[in-house]
């Protein structure tokens, strides 16, 4: 039985198939959207893993030279060193489409394109570790920068993947299944409606004829009354 | 024009500033989740956390997971990969498949 109260009529079936057509079509779309956003995303994140390994590491060197580097400078050194940047990086944004789903490109470019430039310090005052390590930082910055794209992308890709599959099986295990369902018992109905109506008429024809017969019987037996009684035949 | 910061403890940020980045020191989850507030209202795109401190801001960084920006990378700070990076990859995959098939 359908779920909801439905009309049983033609309208709403010519409806209902309309709808049907429709589900089956956008489940068919959505399936095949589905199916490429997945095989996206998994390009997506094998190149994250790989990214975020590389990234870690690359961090962990550069984290490592600066330990280095502030044992054998002062704190206030160090800071001091460092406060003030010779280099500005710039940022830009622009979005590309992957299935409808924006995902975030990043264009940077540093003020100083100038590998020795980046040391926004003078040599005389600091340790050479320092240099090691803001130039190990400086190495694994593009990497991070890729990085914050593909995640950001995996991230949204997910997102979009989980919308598109919970629609796709809402559209396959309930809608479809319910509009089907209320489009047989329409139909049903009908069917039932019309031999409901057939056999009505039937009845009525029969209780027509019936009458129609008796009152032929009725007729004749006044006849044989009127004109004398004498039975059939016997003239 | 877009922005980038670090955000994290004193000690793991301050390399990033002779990159010219823009840094945002922070000593407690407090002080951390104004700041991402305030950033994401301003025209951050990226904003790199040390994993030490997204531990603590969970709810805030799911937050900004599924907007445009900020993207959050978590990045180990000083004292090493908490793994939450790659952890969160996995979550990614879990949640788009349905399952960890990697």
């Amino acid at each position: 039985m359908p779920s909801t109260t439905i009309n049983p009529t033609r309208m709403e079936l010519t409806r209902l198939k309309g709808r049907l057509k429709t589900a089956q079509r956008g489940h068919k779309l959505l399936k095949d959207k589905r199916d490429e956003l997945m095989k996206q995303f998994m390009d997506v994140v094998r190149e994250n893993r790989a990214l975020r390994r590389r990234v870690e590491e690359g961090l962990m060197r550069a984290h490592g030279a600066f330990t280095v580097a502030a044992a054998l400078m002062s704190p206030e050194m160090l800071e001091q060193s460092l406060l003030y940047p010779k280099q500005s990086v710039e940022l830009d944004m622009t979005f590309e489409n992957v299935m409808s789903v924006d995902v975030p490109r990043y264009q940077f470019h540093t003020s100083s394109q100038e590998p020795g430039e980046i040391y926004p310090y003078g040599f005389a005052q600091t340790s050479g570790e320092l240099d090691d390590a803001v130039d190990a930082m400086a190495q694994v910055f593009q990497d991070m920068l890729k990085l914050a794209e593909v995640e950001k992308t995996s991230q949204l890709l997910a997102e979009e993947i989980e919308k598109t599959r919970r629609r796709v099986n809402a559209l396959e295990y309930v809608k479809i299944p319910e509009m089907q369902q209320n489009i047989k018992y329409i139909t049903m109905k009908l069917d039932e409606n019309e031999r409901a109506n057939t056999i009505r008429l039937m009845k009525v024809k029969d209780l027509i004829l019936k009458e129609a017969i008796q009152e032929r019987q009725e007729a004749n037996a006044r006849a044989v009354e009127t004109f004398g009684g004498e039975a059939p035949g016997t003239i | 024009m877009y922005k980038i910061a670090v955000m994290g403890d004193m000690d793991s940020v301050l390399g990033f500033k002779a990159l010219g980045l823009e840094v945002c020191p922070v000593s407690t989850p407090e002080e951390g989740r104004e700041a991402l507030h305030r950033m994401a209202k301003e025209n951050y795109a990226i904003l790199y956390m040390t994993e030490q401190l997204a531990a603590q801001m969970g709810p805030e960084i799911a937050r900004y997971k599924d907007a445009l920006t900020p993207a959050i990378i978590l990045v180990p700070g000083k004292e090493g990969s908490l793994g939450i990076g790659m952890a969160n990859i996995k979550t990614a995959v879990e949640r788009a498949v349905g399952a960890d098939i990697l």
